[in-house]
Protein backbone atom coordinates (compact mmCIF):
# COMPACT_ATOMS: atom_id res chain seq x y z
CA UNK A 1 0.00 0.00 0.00
CA UNK A 2 1.22 3.48 -0.90
CA UNK A 3 1.26 6.55 1.25
CA UNK A 4 -1.88 8.23 2.54
CA UNK A 5 -2.84 11.89 2.91
CA UNK A 6 -5.85 13.61 4.34
CA UNK A 7 -8.30 15.81 2.46
CA UNK A 8 -9.75 18.10 5.12
CA UNK A 9 -13.48 18.73 4.97
CA UNK A 10 -14.76 22.00 6.42
CA UNK A 11 -18.37 22.98 7.20
CA UNK A 12 -19.39 19.35 6.69
CA UNK A 13 -19.14 19.81 2.93
CA UNK A 14 -17.10 17.07 1.22
CA UNK A 15 -18.08 18.33 -2.24
CA UNK A 16 -16.43 21.70 -1.57
CA UNK A 17 -13.38 19.83 -0.26
CA UNK A 18 -13.10 17.90 -3.53
CA UNK A 19 -13.57 21.08 -5.55
CA UNK A 20 -10.63 22.47 -3.60
CA UNK A 21 -8.72 19.26 -4.30
CA UNK A 22 -9.38 19.66 -8.05
CA UNK A 23 -8.14 23.25 -7.88
CA UNK A 24 -4.96 22.04 -6.20
CA UNK A 25 -4.45 19.47 -8.94
CA UNK A 26 -4.87 22.14 -11.60
CA UNK A 27 -2.40 24.39 -9.81
CA UNK A 28 0.28 21.73 -10.33
CA UNK A 29 2.41 22.72 -13.31
CA UNK A 30 2.11 19.29 -14.93
CA UNK A 31 -1.71 19.25 -15.05
CA UNK A 32 -3.30 21.29 -17.81
CA UNK A 33 -6.97 20.50 -17.13
CA UNK A 34 -9.21 18.41 -14.90
CA UNK A 35 -11.94 16.13 -16.24
CA UNK A 36 -14.57 15.76 -13.52
CA UNK A 37 -18.33 15.32 -13.14
CA UNK A 38 -20.04 18.70 -13.06
CA UNK A 39 -23.62 19.51 -12.08
CA UNK A 40 -26.04 20.08 -14.90
CA UNK A 41 -28.50 22.93 -14.70
CA UNK A 42 -32.00 21.99 -13.67
CA UNK A 43 -32.45 18.27 -13.47
CA UNK A 44 -29.86 17.50 -10.85
CA UNK A 45 -27.41 15.17 -12.52
CA UNK A 46 -23.81 15.46 -13.55
CA UNK A 47 -21.89 15.12 -16.78
CA UNK A 48 -18.12 15.12 -17.27
CA UNK A 49 -16.58 18.53 -17.89
CA UNK A 50 -13.04 19.45 -18.84
CA UNK A 51 -12.16 22.29 -16.49
CA UNK A 52 -9.16 24.45 -17.37
CA UNK A 53 -9.90 27.52 -15.23
CA UNK A 54 -9.45 27.27 -11.42
CA UNK A 55 -12.45 29.59 -10.98
CA UNK A 56 -14.73 27.04 -12.67
CA UNK A 57 -14.78 24.25 -10.08
CA UNK A 58 -17.87 25.55 -8.26
CA UNK A 59 -20.25 23.09 -9.95
CA UNK A 60 -17.90 20.12 -9.95
CA UNK A 61 -19.32 17.26 -7.90
CA UNK A 62 -17.56 13.88 -8.06
CA UNK A 63 -19.73 12.54 -5.22
CA UNK A 64 -23.15 13.05 -6.79
CA UNK A 65 -24.94 9.72 -7.27
CA UNK A 66 -25.41 10.47 -10.94
CA UNK A 67 -23.82 8.43 -13.72
CA UNK A 68 -25.37 9.67 -16.94
CA UNK A 69 -22.61 8.23 -19.10
CA UNK A 70 -19.24 6.60 -18.72
CA UNK A 71 -16.46 9.19 -18.97
CA UNK A 72 -13.99 6.53 -20.15
CA UNK A 73 -14.71 7.23 -23.81
CA UNK A 74 -14.47 10.99 -23.17
CA UNK A 75 -11.05 10.56 -21.63
CA UNK A 76 -9.81 8.59 -24.63
CA UNK A 77 -10.61 11.63 -26.77
CA UNK A 78 -8.44 13.75 -24.49
CA UNK A 79 -5.46 11.43 -24.27
CA UNK A 80 -4.99 9.71 -27.60
CA UNK A 81 -1.88 10.44 -29.58
CA UNK A 82 1.22 12.17 -28.31
CA UNK A 83 1.20 14.27 -25.15
CA UNK A 84 0.46 17.79 -26.33
CA UNK A 85 1.25 19.96 -23.38
CA UNK A 86 0.30 18.76 -19.96
CA UNK A 87 -1.65 15.95 -18.41
CA UNK A 88 -5.37 15.70 -17.97
CA UNK A 89 -6.26 14.77 -14.41
CA UNK A 90 -9.44 12.67 -14.56
CA UNK A 91 -11.78 12.03 -11.65
CA UNK A 92 -13.47 8.78 -12.55
CA UNK A 93 -15.59 6.12 -10.96
CA UNK A 94 -13.73 2.78 -10.62
CA UNK A 95 -15.68 1.22 -13.51
CA UNK A 96 -14.75 4.20 -15.69
CA UNK A 97 -11.08 3.69 -14.80
CA UNK A 98 -11.28 0.02 -15.75
CA UNK A 99 -13.10 0.78 -19.01
CA UNK A 100 -10.47 3.40 -19.83
CA UNK A 101 -7.72 0.85 -19.23
CA UNK A 102 -9.46 -1.55 -21.61
CA UNK A 103 -9.61 1.16 -24.30
CA UNK A 104 -5.94 2.04 -23.75
CA UNK A 105 -5.05 -1.60 -24.43
CA UNK A 106 -6.62 -1.10 -27.86
CA UNK A 107 -4.63 2.10 -28.39
CA UNK A 108 -7.74 4.25 -28.22
CA UNK A 109 -6.45 6.28 -25.29
CA UNK A 110 -3.22 6.69 -23.40
CA UNK A 111 -2.45 6.12 -19.75
CA UNK A 112 0.70 8.19 -20.24
CA UNK A 113 -1.25 11.37 -20.84
CA UNK A 114 -3.49 11.27 -17.84
CA UNK A 115 -3.43 11.21 -14.07
CA UNK A 116 -6.24 8.88 -13.01
CA UNK A 117 -7.96 9.78 -9.76
CA UNK A 118 -10.70 7.46 -8.58
CA UNK A 119 -12.77 7.16 -5.45
CA UNK A 120 -14.46 4.64 -3.20
CA UNK A 121 -17.60 4.56 -5.28
CA UNK A 122 -20.83 5.03 -3.36
CA UNK A 123 -22.74 3.97 -6.51
CA UNK A 124 -25.24 5.93 -8.54
CA UNK A 125 -28.90 5.94 -9.42
CA UNK A 126 -30.14 5.05 -12.86
CA UNK A 127 -30.62 7.99 -15.20
CA UNK A 128 -34.37 7.61 -14.67
CA UNK A 129 -33.99 7.89 -10.88
CA UNK A 130 -31.19 10.47 -10.73
CA UNK A 131 -33.44 13.52 -10.84
CA UNK A 132 -35.69 12.13 -8.11
CA UNK A 133 -32.98 11.81 -5.46
CA UNK A 134 -33.06 14.92 -3.30
CA UNK A 135 -29.29 14.72 -2.71
CA UNK A 136 -28.87 15.29 -6.44
CA UNK A 137 -30.99 18.42 -6.21
CA UNK A 138 -28.84 20.31 -3.77
CA UNK A 139 -29.97 18.75 -0.46
CA UNK A 140 -26.58 18.50 1.27
CA UNK A 141 -27.94 16.49 4.21
CA UNK A 142 -29.39 13.84 1.87
CA UNK A 143 -26.07 13.60 0.04
CA UNK A 144 -24.17 13.12 3.32
CA UNK A 145 -26.62 10.39 4.32
CA UNK A 146 -26.03 8.73 0.99
CA UNK A 147 -22.24 8.88 1.34
CA UNK A 148 -22.35 7.54 4.89
CA UNK A 149 -24.24 4.46 3.66
CA UNK A 150 -21.04 3.24 1.90
CA UNK A 151 -22.73 2.05 -1.27
CA UNK A 152 -26.01 0.53 -0.06
CA UNK A 153 -29.43 1.38 1.30
CA UNK A 154 -32.70 3.06 0.34
CA UNK A 155 -33.00 6.79 -0.37
CA UNK A 156 -36.21 8.62 -1.16
CA UNK A 157 -37.65 5.15 -1.80
CA UNK A 158 -34.95 4.25 -4.35
CA UNK A 159 -31.87 2.09 -4.44
CA UNK A 160 -28.73 2.66 -6.48
CA UNK A 161 -28.65 0.97 -9.90
CA UNK A 162 -28.47 -2.82 -9.90
CA UNK A 163 -25.10 -2.69 -11.67
CA UNK A 164 -23.79 -0.74 -8.66
CA UNK A 165 -25.48 -3.04 -6.14
CA UNK A 166 -23.71 -6.02 -7.72
CA UNK A 167 -20.34 -4.30 -8.27
CA UNK A 168 -17.39 -6.07 -6.68
CA UNK A 169 -14.80 -3.44 -7.67
CA UNK A 170 -15.92 -0.29 -5.86
CA UNK A 171 -12.49 1.10 -4.93
CA UNK A 172 -10.58 2.18 -8.03
CA UNK A 173 -7.29 0.66 -6.96
CA UNK A 174 -6.21 0.71 -10.62
CA UNK A 175 -6.03 4.54 -10.63
CA UNK A 176 -2.95 6.59 -9.71
CA UNK A 177 -4.73 8.16 -6.74
CA UNK A 178 -7.84 7.05 -4.84
CA UNK A 179 -10.10 9.17 -2.70
CA UNK A 180 -11.23 7.00 0.19
CA UNK A 181 -14.77 7.37 1.51
CA UNK A 182 -15.60 3.97 2.94
CA UNK A 183 -15.47 3.88 6.70
CA UNK A 184 -14.79 7.63 6.86
CA UNK A 185 -17.09 10.40 8.01
CA UNK A 186 -17.54 12.45 4.83
CA UNK A 187 -18.51 15.50 6.90
CA UNK A 188 -15.10 15.53 8.61
CA UNK A 189 -12.42 14.32 6.23
CA UNK A 190 -11.50 11.99 3.39
CA UNK A 191 -8.33 10.05 2.71
CA UNK A 192 -6.22 10.17 -0.41
CA UNK A 193 -4.23 7.08 -1.28
CA UNK A 194 -1.46 6.77 -3.85
CA UNK A 195 -1.52 3.50 -5.83
CA UNK A 196 1.28 4.13 -8.33
CA UNK A 197 4.68 5.86 -8.29
CA UNK A 198 3.18 8.63 -10.42
CA UNK A 199 0.33 9.08 -7.94
CA UNK A 200 2.90 9.12 -5.14
CA UNK A 201 4.79 11.94 -6.86
CA UNK A 202 1.69 14.06 -7.26
CA UNK A 203 0.57 13.44 -3.73
CA UNK A 204 3.87 14.73 -2.37
CA UNK A 205 3.63 17.86 -4.50
CA UNK A 206 0.03 18.55 -3.51
CA UNK A 207 1.23 19.25 0.02
CA UNK A 208 -1.69 17.57 1.77
CA UNK A 209 -1.30 16.63 5.44
CA UNK A 210 -0.11 13.07 5.99
CA UNK A 211 -2.54 10.60 7.47
CA UNK A 212 -2.65 7.01 8.57
CA UNK A 213 -5.16 4.30 7.89
CA UNK A 214 -7.00 3.20 11.02
CA UNK A 215 -8.39 0.10 9.36
CA UNK A 216 -11.97 1.38 9.30
CA UNK A 217 -11.97 1.46 5.51
CA UNK A 218 -10.80 -2.12 5.06
CA UNK A 219 -13.43 -3.27 7.52
CA UNK A 220 -16.25 -1.37 5.80
CA UNK A 221 -15.06 -2.61 2.42
CA UNK A 222 -14.96 -6.20 3.58
CA UNK A 223 -18.58 -6.08 4.73
CA UNK A 224 -19.66 -4.35 1.54
CA UNK A 225 -17.90 -6.85 -0.73
CA UNK A 226 -19.52 -9.79 1.03
CA UNK A 227 -22.94 -8.25 0.40
CA UNK A 228 -22.08 -7.36 -3.17
CA UNK A 229 -20.84 -10.86 -4.02
CA UNK A 230 -24.02 -12.38 -2.65
CA UNK A 231 -26.12 -9.95 -4.70
CA UNK A 232 -24.03 -10.79 -7.75
CA UNK A 233 -24.43 -14.54 -7.28
CA UNK A 234 -28.18 -14.08 -7.03
CA UNK A 235 -28.25 -11.97 -10.20
CA UNK A 236 -26.18 -14.56 -12.07
CA UNK A 237 -28.47 -17.36 -10.94
CA UNK A 238 -31.63 -15.46 -11.92
CA UNK A 239 -30.27 -14.48 -15.31
CA UNK A 240 -28.92 -17.93 -16.07
CA UNK A 241 -32.26 -19.50 -15.22
CA UNK A 242 -34.18 -17.02 -17.39
CA UNK A 243 -31.92 -17.51 -20.42
CA UNK A 244 -31.15 -21.22 -20.25
CA UNK A 245 -32.41 -21.85 -23.78
CA UNK A 246 -32.86 -19.80 -26.94
CA UNK A 247 -36.54 -19.40 -26.29
CA UNK A 248 -35.74 -17.98 -22.83
CA UNK A 249 -33.13 -15.67 -24.30
CA UNK A 250 -35.48 -14.34 -26.94
CA UNK A 251 -38.12 -13.74 -24.28
CA UNK A 252 -35.51 -11.99 -22.12
CA UNK A 253 -34.72 -9.66 -25.03
CA UNK A 254 -38.24 -9.40 -26.40
CA UNK A 255 -38.71 -5.69 -25.54
CA UNK A 256 -35.58 -4.76 -27.53
CA UNK A 257 -36.34 -2.41 -30.43
CA UNK A 258 -32.85 -2.57 -32.01
CA UNK A 259 -32.11 1.05 -31.10
CA UNK A 260 -28.52 0.04 -30.23
CA UNK A 261 -28.41 2.57 -27.39
CA UNK A 262 -26.67 -0.08 -25.27
CA UNK A 263 -23.91 -0.22 -27.84
CA UNK A 264 -23.59 3.57 -27.92
CA UNK A 265 -23.54 3.83 -24.13
CA UNK A 266 -21.11 0.94 -23.70
CA UNK A 267 -17.67 2.33 -22.90
CA UNK A 268 -15.86 -0.77 -24.14
CA UNK A 269 -17.74 -1.34 -27.40
CA UNK A 270 -14.52 -0.49 -29.14
CA UNK A 271 -15.33 -0.66 -32.87
CA UNK A 272 -15.14 2.64 -34.72
CA UNK A 273 -18.01 1.47 -36.87
CA UNK A 274 -20.43 -1.15 -35.67
CA UNK A 275 -21.13 -3.85 -38.23
CA UNK A 276 -24.83 -3.69 -37.35
CA UNK A 277 -24.95 -0.17 -38.75
CA UNK A 278 -23.27 -1.08 -42.03
CA UNK A 279 -24.63 -2.24 -45.39
CA UNK A 280 -24.24 -5.83 -44.23
CA UNK A 281 -27.53 -5.38 -42.40
CA UNK A 282 -29.27 -3.41 -45.14
CA UNK A 283 -31.17 -6.50 -46.21
CA UNK A 284 -32.98 -6.52 -49.52
CA UNK A 285 -36.77 -7.00 -49.58
CA UNK A 286 -36.41 -10.46 -51.15
CA UNK A 287 -34.23 -11.47 -48.22
CA UNK A 288 -36.94 -10.58 -45.70
CA UNK A 289 -39.54 -12.33 -47.82
CA UNK A 290 -37.47 -15.45 -47.97
CA UNK A 291 -36.89 -15.48 -44.21
CA UNK A 292 -40.59 -14.93 -43.63
CA UNK A 293 -41.48 -17.83 -45.93
CA UNK A 294 -38.93 -20.06 -44.26
CA UNK A 295 -40.34 -19.49 -40.75
CA UNK A 296 -43.90 -18.63 -41.64
CA UNK A 297 -43.53 -15.26 -39.86
CA UNK A 298 -40.60 -12.95 -39.28
CA UNK A 299 -40.27 -10.57 -36.34
CA UNK A 300 -39.39 -7.05 -37.44
CA UNK A 301 -36.94 -5.51 -36.87
CA UNK A 302 -34.82 -8.60 -37.43
CA UNK A 303 -31.45 -9.59 -35.99
CA UNK A 304 -32.26 -8.69 -32.37
CA UNK A 305 -30.90 -11.82 -30.71
CA UNK A 306 -28.12 -11.89 -33.30
CA UNK A 307 -27.09 -8.35 -32.29
CA UNK A 308 -26.88 -9.13 -28.59
CA UNK A 309 -25.08 -12.46 -29.10
CA UNK A 310 -22.56 -10.80 -31.40
CA UNK A 311 -21.98 -7.99 -28.94
CA UNK A 312 -21.47 -10.59 -26.20
CA UNK A 313 -18.86 -12.29 -28.38
CA UNK A 314 -17.15 -9.04 -29.29
CA UNK A 315 -16.97 -7.20 -25.97
CA UNK A 316 -17.89 -9.44 -23.04
CA UNK A 317 -14.22 -10.10 -22.27
CA UNK A 318 -13.81 -6.31 -21.88
CA UNK A 319 -17.05 -5.76 -19.92
CA UNK A 320 -16.46 -3.84 -16.69
CA UNK A 321 -20.06 -4.16 -15.51
CA UNK A 322 -20.74 -0.42 -15.34
CA UNK A 323 -24.40 -0.91 -16.26
CA UNK A 324 -24.58 1.92 -18.78
CA UNK A 325 -26.21 -0.51 -21.27
CA UNK A 326 -29.22 -0.92 -19.00
CA UNK A 327 -29.11 2.78 -18.18
CA UNK A 328 -29.44 3.63 -21.86
CA UNK A 329 -32.16 1.10 -22.65
CA UNK A 330 -35.48 2.82 -23.37
CA UNK A 331 -37.46 -0.36 -22.77
CA UNK A 332 -35.97 -1.70 -19.54
CA UNK A 333 -34.40 -4.76 -21.11
CA UNK A 334 -32.09 -6.14 -18.38
CA UNK A 335 -29.05 -5.85 -20.64
CA UNK A 336 -26.55 -5.37 -17.82
CA UNK A 337 -27.72 -8.53 -16.07
CA UNK A 338 -27.17 -10.59 -19.22
CA UNK A 339 -23.81 -9.06 -20.14
CA UNK A 340 -22.37 -9.15 -16.64
CA UNK A 341 -23.42 -12.78 -16.23
CA UNK A 342 -21.86 -13.90 -19.51
CA UNK A 343 -18.81 -11.65 -19.03
CA UNK A 344 -18.07 -13.37 -15.74
CA UNK A 345 -17.76 -16.70 -17.52
CA UNK A 346 -15.94 -15.52 -20.66
CA UNK A 347 -13.39 -13.60 -18.62
CA UNK A 348 -12.89 -16.59 -16.34
CA UNK A 349 -12.37 -18.85 -19.36
CA UNK A 350 -9.34 -16.78 -20.36
CA UNK A 351 -8.22 -16.11 -16.79
CA UNK A 352 -8.75 -12.44 -17.53
CA UNK A 353 -10.35 -9.55 -15.73
CA UNK A 354 -11.28 -6.43 -17.64
CA UNK A 355 -9.40 -3.35 -16.45
CA UNK A 356 -7.39 -5.20 -13.80
CA UNK A 357 -3.97 -4.60 -15.28
CA UNK A 358 -2.92 -2.42 -18.23
CA UNK A 359 -0.21 -4.98 -19.00
CA UNK A 360 -2.69 -7.81 -19.51
CA UNK A 361 -3.47 -8.20 -23.23
CA UNK A 362 -7.13 -8.60 -24.30
CA UNK A 363 -7.64 -12.38 -24.58
CA UNK A 364 -8.82 -12.33 -28.18
CA UNK A 365 -5.73 -10.39 -29.29
CA UNK A 366 -3.25 -13.05 -28.23
CA UNK A 367 -2.88 -16.84 -28.18
CA UNK A 368 -0.64 -19.59 -26.93
CA UNK A 369 0.62 -22.43 -29.05
CA UNK A 370 -0.58 -25.06 -26.63
CA UNK A 371 -3.99 -24.32 -25.16
CA UNK A 372 -7.65 -25.38 -25.27
CA UNK A 373 -6.79 -28.70 -26.90
CA UNK A 374 -10.15 -30.03 -25.67
CA UNK A 375 -11.71 -28.10 -28.55
CA UNK A 376 -9.95 -30.21 -31.16
CA UNK A 377 -10.34 -33.59 -29.50
CA UNK A 378 -7.03 -33.36 -27.67
CA UNK A 379 -5.10 -32.55 -30.85
CA UNK A 380 -2.63 -29.73 -30.58
CA UNK B 1 -26.73 -17.47 -46.40
CA UNK B 2 -30.26 -18.56 -47.12
CA UNK B 3 -29.38 -20.65 -50.19
CA UNK B 4 -26.42 -21.97 -48.33
CA UNK B 5 -28.35 -23.76 -45.65
CA UNK B 6 -31.38 -24.70 -47.65
CA UNK B 7 -32.17 -28.36 -47.33
CA UNK B 8 -35.07 -30.25 -48.88
CA UNK B 9 -36.67 -30.33 -45.43
CA UNK B 10 -36.62 -26.58 -45.05
CA UNK B 11 -38.72 -26.03 -48.13
CA UNK B 12 -41.75 -27.31 -46.33
CA UNK B 13 -42.89 -29.75 -43.71
CA UNK B 14 -40.71 -32.83 -43.61
CA UNK B 15 -42.32 -35.92 -45.07
CA UNK B 16 -43.73 -38.06 -42.26
CA UNK B 17 -41.26 -40.74 -41.42
CA UNK B 18 -38.47 -39.07 -43.37
CA UNK B 19 -35.14 -39.18 -41.55
CA UNK B 20 -33.78 -35.88 -40.24
CA UNK B 21 -31.16 -34.47 -42.60
CA UNK B 22 -29.06 -31.87 -40.81
CA UNK B 23 -27.75 -28.73 -42.49
CA UNK B 24 -24.16 -28.10 -41.51
CA UNK B 25 -22.26 -24.95 -42.43
CA UNK B 26 -18.51 -25.39 -42.66
CA UNK B 27 -16.07 -22.48 -42.66
CA UNK B 28 -12.92 -23.91 -44.17
CA UNK B 29 -9.60 -22.29 -44.92
CA UNK B 30 -8.53 -21.94 -48.51
CA UNK B 31 -5.06 -23.37 -48.00
CA UNK B 32 -5.68 -26.54 -46.04
CA UNK B 33 -9.20 -27.81 -45.43
CA UNK B 34 -10.70 -26.47 -48.64
CA UNK B 35 -7.89 -28.12 -50.57
CA UNK B 36 -8.50 -31.32 -48.63
CA UNK B 37 -12.21 -31.14 -49.48
CA UNK B 38 -11.28 -30.70 -53.11
CA UNK B 39 -9.02 -33.71 -52.89
CA UNK B 40 -11.75 -35.77 -51.24
CA UNK B 41 -14.08 -34.76 -54.05
CA UNK B 42 -11.70 -35.48 -56.92
CA UNK B 43 -10.77 -38.77 -55.27
CA UNK B 44 -14.48 -39.62 -55.27
CA UNK B 45 -14.58 -40.36 -51.57
CA UNK B 46 -18.00 -40.95 -50.08
CA UNK B 47 -19.05 -37.85 -48.18
CA UNK B 48 -22.20 -36.85 -46.39
CA UNK B 49 -24.08 -34.26 -48.49
CA UNK B 50 -25.23 -32.34 -45.40
CA UNK B 51 -22.26 -29.99 -45.31
CA UNK B 52 -22.21 -26.61 -47.10
CA UNK B 53 -18.69 -25.27 -47.43
CA UNK B 54 -17.85 -21.60 -47.07
CA UNK B 55 -14.34 -21.03 -48.32
CA UNK B 56 -12.44 -18.49 -46.21
CA UNK B 57 -8.90 -17.35 -46.79
CA UNK B 58 -8.10 -18.36 -43.21
CA UNK B 59 -9.96 -19.65 -40.14
CA UNK B 60 -8.48 -16.59 -38.44
CA UNK B 61 -11.01 -14.47 -40.31
CA UNK B 62 -14.04 -16.40 -39.10
CA UNK B 63 -15.68 -13.75 -36.95
CA UNK B 64 -17.84 -15.16 -34.13
CA UNK B 65 -20.84 -13.49 -35.75
CA UNK B 66 -20.61 -15.80 -38.78
CA UNK B 67 -20.99 -18.81 -36.54
CA UNK B 68 -23.78 -17.17 -34.52
CA UNK B 69 -25.63 -16.16 -37.69
CA UNK B 70 -25.44 -19.67 -39.12
CA UNK B 71 -26.82 -21.22 -35.94
CA UNK B 72 -29.59 -18.63 -35.61
CA UNK B 73 -30.39 -18.94 -39.30
CA UNK B 74 -31.22 -22.60 -39.02
CA UNK B 75 -27.94 -24.44 -39.50
CA UNK B 76 -27.95 -27.44 -37.21
CA UNK B 77 -24.21 -27.27 -36.69
CA UNK B 78 -21.11 -25.34 -37.70
CA UNK B 79 -17.74 -26.78 -38.60
CA UNK B 80 -14.65 -24.59 -38.56
CA UNK B 81 -11.67 -26.28 -40.09
CA UNK B 82 -8.22 -25.03 -40.94
CA UNK B 83 -4.54 -25.85 -41.11
CA UNK B 84 -2.79 -27.79 -38.39
CA UNK B 85 -1.12 -25.61 -35.75
CA UNK B 86 2.18 -24.41 -37.14
CA UNK B 87 1.00 -24.82 -40.74
CA UNK B 88 -1.14 -21.69 -41.09
CA UNK B 89 -0.50 -19.88 -44.35
CA UNK B 90 -0.79 -16.63 -42.39
CA UNK B 91 1.39 -17.97 -39.59
CA UNK B 92 -1.10 -17.93 -36.70
CA UNK B 93 -4.69 -17.46 -37.92
CA UNK B 94 -5.70 -20.90 -36.72
CA UNK B 95 -4.57 -20.12 -33.15
CA UNK B 96 -6.79 -17.05 -33.21
CA UNK B 97 -9.68 -19.13 -34.52
CA UNK B 98 -9.20 -21.51 -31.61
CA UNK B 99 -9.59 -18.65 -29.09
CA UNK B 100 -12.75 -17.46 -30.84
CA UNK B 101 -14.25 -20.93 -30.77
CA UNK B 102 -13.32 -21.16 -27.10
CA UNK B 103 -15.13 -17.86 -26.53
CA UNK B 104 -18.27 -19.06 -28.30
CA UNK B 105 -18.17 -22.30 -26.31
CA UNK B 106 -18.48 -20.15 -23.19
CA UNK B 107 -21.41 -18.16 -24.58
CA UNK B 108 -23.68 -20.27 -26.79
CA UNK B 109 -24.11 -23.38 -24.60
CA UNK B 110 -25.35 -21.08 -21.81
CA UNK B 111 -28.32 -20.33 -24.05
CA UNK B 112 -29.05 -23.97 -24.69
CA UNK B 113 -27.11 -24.43 -27.91
CA UNK B 114 -25.44 -27.80 -27.52
CA UNK B 115 -21.66 -27.41 -27.62
CA UNK B 116 -21.50 -30.46 -29.93
CA UNK B 117 -23.04 -28.28 -32.64
CA UNK B 118 -19.81 -26.28 -32.93
CA UNK B 119 -16.74 -28.15 -34.05
CA UNK B 120 -13.19 -27.06 -34.70
CA UNK B 121 -10.83 -29.37 -36.55
CA UNK B 122 -7.45 -29.24 -38.22
CA UNK B 123 -7.37 -30.89 -41.65
CA UNK B 124 -4.28 -30.46 -43.81
CA UNK B 125 -4.28 -30.02 -47.59
CA UNK B 126 -3.25 -33.61 -48.28
CA UNK B 127 -5.77 -35.16 -45.90
CA UNK B 128 -8.73 -35.73 -48.23
CA UNK B 129 -9.57 -38.94 -46.42
CA UNK B 130 -9.46 -37.17 -43.06
CA UNK B 131 -11.81 -34.50 -44.39
CA UNK B 132 -14.35 -37.04 -45.63
CA UNK B 133 -14.17 -38.92 -42.34
CA UNK B 134 -14.60 -35.70 -40.30
CA UNK B 135 -17.62 -34.66 -42.32
CA UNK B 136 -19.24 -38.09 -42.12
CA UNK B 137 -18.63 -38.40 -38.39
CA UNK B 138 -19.94 -34.90 -37.72
CA UNK B 139 -23.07 -35.37 -39.84
CA UNK B 140 -23.82 -38.63 -38.04
CA UNK B 141 -23.37 -36.92 -34.66
CA UNK B 142 -25.74 -34.11 -35.57
CA UNK B 143 -28.31 -36.54 -36.97
CA UNK B 144 -28.24 -38.20 -33.60
CA UNK B 145 -28.63 -34.82 -31.86
CA UNK B 146 -31.65 -33.76 -33.91
CA UNK B 147 -32.58 -30.39 -35.38
CA UNK B 148 -31.60 -27.13 -33.70
CA UNK B 149 -34.51 -25.33 -32.05
CA UNK B 150 -33.69 -21.88 -33.48
CA UNK B 151 -35.47 -22.99 -36.66
CA UNK B 152 -38.86 -22.94 -35.01
CA UNK B 153 -38.48 -19.92 -32.72
CA UNK B 154 -40.82 -17.07 -33.52
CA UNK B 155 -38.65 -14.32 -32.01
CA UNK B 156 -35.07 -13.86 -33.13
Amino acid sequence: MGSIARIEVTDGNPVAALQGFCARLLADGEISAVLAPRRLPGNGGTMPALVADPEQFHDVDPLAPSFRLSAARMLTRLTRGADEGGLVAALLRPCEVRAFIELCKLNQGSLENTLLVSLDCPGAFTNADTGRFSGNRGNAEALLGFLRADGRGDFDGMQIARACRTCEHPTGAEADLSICLFGQDPAKGLLLMANTPRGEGFMTRLGLPEASDDGARAKALDVLLTERRAAQEQMFAETTAATSDMSGLSTFLSACVNCYNCRTACPVCYCKECVFLTDVFEHKPWQYMSWARQRGALKMPTDTVFFHLTRLAHMSTACVGCGQCSNACPNDVPVMELFKTIAASTQKAFDYEAGRDPGEAPPLSVFREHEFTELTGGLD
Amino acid sequence: MQELIMTPQMQGEPMPGAAFEPAIVAFVCNWCTYTAADLAGTSRMVQSPNVRLVRMMCTGMVDPKYIIKALLGGADAVLISGCHPGDCHYINGNYKARRRVKLLMEILPRFGIDSRRIKLTWVGASEGNEFAATVNRFAAEIKELGPIDTRSLPLL
